[in-house]
């Protein structure tokens, strides 16, 4: 099936990446090429066959590992937001959200 | 010395024959007289790693309370802009990370540090490590040392061009569809994709995190074992590490073919692949039948619905890893803005490039309310299926041997305008990561327009000293994996 305009600023609103009028129609029929390759799936009988989500799901079965919940990192809020466009107080700046 | 395996590197550093500074200095050299034409490296910082050379030295020397010096110590690694390097640039690939300094070292970076190898540079990626071309970086295309106008596959194709030019003795990448595999293929050098969870993903920037593993490349199967025991082992850090006592990747390297079984899936010998392709695979899987080796006729049956299947997976995991990438705790930002939502919309807009943007929005629609079922769910379980086609064929065979790529290296711009024809191409590489097995890929000659042919070596789960073992046995019979490209010379 083929992406409408308006199917794909909706997609595109929900990844919150702007595509403008100028690309709109490339990127749609680059997106329906790729469409037009996963739509083999449908066509493919899984009626009893359990989704695999990752590889240790497999017939590897292995299960994954849950760490105890306690505090296991030091403070590195400093370093950490030192490659941030905008901080203030040890704050992330961000466009006024509330008014 | 630029030719060396890193056994002999080795035994150079640990005879005085050469210090690590001199080595460091040579592929410094090295690099400085060939990336302008070849684009391999993104960041190279001379001092640093000269720096890190000289304690290598010490290391070797055991001056003071250095460490004990280890098979790797003082050997020159290059490594793809995907792993976080602190106080150091990682870009990804991307103009969203193109000012990037990460305060941390990812588990590998920091394996490599502890084995007391010097970081030579970062090398150059398809954009968050999506391509098969290395044509999506930001920083410009990676050319392939055996003919500039071609590419080196991707999207570790800057650790693959360095590594074939010989700008470095081996290097590390990542693999989620074939992007170790497939640009060793390209560039007539050695590449191993390790079983899901070995490596750790610590601080590798995520893709697709189902599929994404990281792994070396060098120039023979032995030093990728090398490479190996530095870099696998468990990490409490990453939630899928597998907890396995450490292994040994050399112990197998003399592996007896006495009944062992090779696999050769007719579904890897058809239409598409191109004739020299076929033929050199064939010539490798007659020389290990020669050995004693006994082939296997198998098949995998699923293995058209694994490119579909991929491109449902790795965009939809791609879309939820990069959302990250926000303009708001590292990054790019936009500019000019209305509002937030406006500030998301734009730094995303402008800091991803053509075909990131493609693979979210891909990602996005086939995760959204009323399509999840009939494309991810289902995509999930055709995964499934493909994983026991595997399962299925090593109840028969121990290792599978088919090609790596249906095609050596194409001409630069040659698949760019067509993501379908990009992808179809990565066939069969994107098997296994499916299923979490390991491949490798090894030089077995060249076609008629004298560009490598890759033979791929898959193995089930764990199986990597097998397969390694393998690969160096038929290196040990043949010189494709010591060829330098001409227009490389030494």
């Amino acid at each position: 099936m083929a992406l409408t305009p308006e199917q794909l600023q909706r997609i595109a609103r929900l990844a919150r990446i702007a595509v403008g009028p100028a690309e709109s129609q490339a990127v749609a029929g680059r997106l329906n090429q790729v469409l037009g390759l996963i739509d083999r799936l449908q066509a493919v009988d899984t009626g009893s066959i359990e989704p695999m989500a990752h590889p240790l799901d497999g017939p590897l079965q292995v299960r994954q590992r849950l760490r105890p919940d306690t505090v296991s990192e030091a403070d590195h809020r400093a370093e950490y937001q030192k490659p941030a466009p905008a901080v203030e107080d040890g704050l992330y700046l961000v466009p006024k959200v509330i008014e | 010395m630029l030719n060396a395996s890193l056994t002999e590197l080795s035994a150079a550093l640990a005879g005085k024959k050469i210090s690590s500074v001199e080595l460091t200095r040579l592929y410094l050299d090295r690099i400085h007289a060939l990336n302008g034409k070849l684009n391999a490296f993104i960041t190279v910082d001379e001092e640093r790693s000269l720096a890190q050379a000289r304690v290598a030295d010490e290391r070797r020397s055991s001056k003071g309370n250095a460490a004990p010096a280890g098979a790797l110590t003082g050997i020159p690694i290059a490594h793809k802009d995907i792993f976080c390097t602190k106080d150091m640039l990682t870009t990804c690939g991307s103009r969203m990370l193109a000012n990037f300094t990460s305060p941390y070292d990812a588990r590998v970076i920091e394996k490599f540090a502890e084995a007391g190898t010097v970081l030579l540079g970062k090398t150059n990626m398809d954009e968050f490590a999506m391509g098969s071309s290395n044509e999506t970086s930001h920083f410009g295309a990676v050319r392939n040392p055996w003919d500039h106008e071609r590419v080196p596959g991707g999207s570790s194709g800057g650790s693959a061009a360095a590594v074939a030019a010989r700008m470095a003795p081996a290097a590390t990448g990542t693999d989620t569809g074939g992007s170790i595999r497939q640009p060793a293929a390209l560039t007539g050098v050695c590449g191993l994709k390790p079983t899901y969870g070995i490596v750790s993903r610590y601080g590798m920037v995520a893709f697709a995190s189902s599929l994404d593993q990281g792994g070396p490349f060098a120039k023979s199967a032995a030093d990728l074992a090398l490479m190996m025991n530095a870099m696998a082992g468990f990490d409490a850090r990453d939630s899928t590490s597998l907890e396995r006592p450490a292994e040994d990747y050399t112990r197998n390297l003399n592996l007896d073919f006495a009944g062992l079984r090779i696999g050769v899936p007719r579904e890897y010998f058809v239409e598409g692949v191109e004739p020299d392709v076929a033929a050199r695979v064939r010539e490798a899987i007659s020389w290990f039948e020669k050995q004693g080796a006994k082939t296997v006729d198998i098949t995998l049956p699923n293995t058209g619905l694994a490119v579909p299947v991929y491109y449902v997976i790795a965009p939809a995991e791609a879309s939820s890893n990069l959302s990250r990438f926000d303009g708001v705790r590292y990054g790019h930002r936009a500019k000019d803005y209305a509002d937030l939502d406006d500030m998301y919309r734009r730094t995303r807009a402008e800091g991803f490039g053509t075909e990131v943007k493609q693979r979210i929005l891909i990602g996005t629609y086939v995760l959204s309310h009323g399509y999840y079922d009939a494309y991810y769910l289902q995509a999930q379980k055709v995964r499934r299926l493909i994983a026991k086609d595997f399962a299925d064929a090593f109840a028969r065979c121990d290792l599978i041997l088919g090609p790596t790529s249906p095609s050596t290296a194409f001409a630069l711009g040659a698949k760019s305008d067509d993501p379908v024809q990009m992808y179809l191409n990565d066939i069969f590489t994107i098997p296994a990561p499916l299923a979490g097995l390991p491949g490798l890929s090894i030089p077995c000659g060249f076609d008629r327009r004298g560009l490598p042919v890759g033979l791929q070596i898959m193995g089930n789960h764990f199986a990597e000293a097998k397969m390694l073992g393998a690969a160096h046995r038929y290196q040990q019979a043949t010189d494709w994996h010591q060829r330098v490209p001409k227009e490389t010379p030494l």
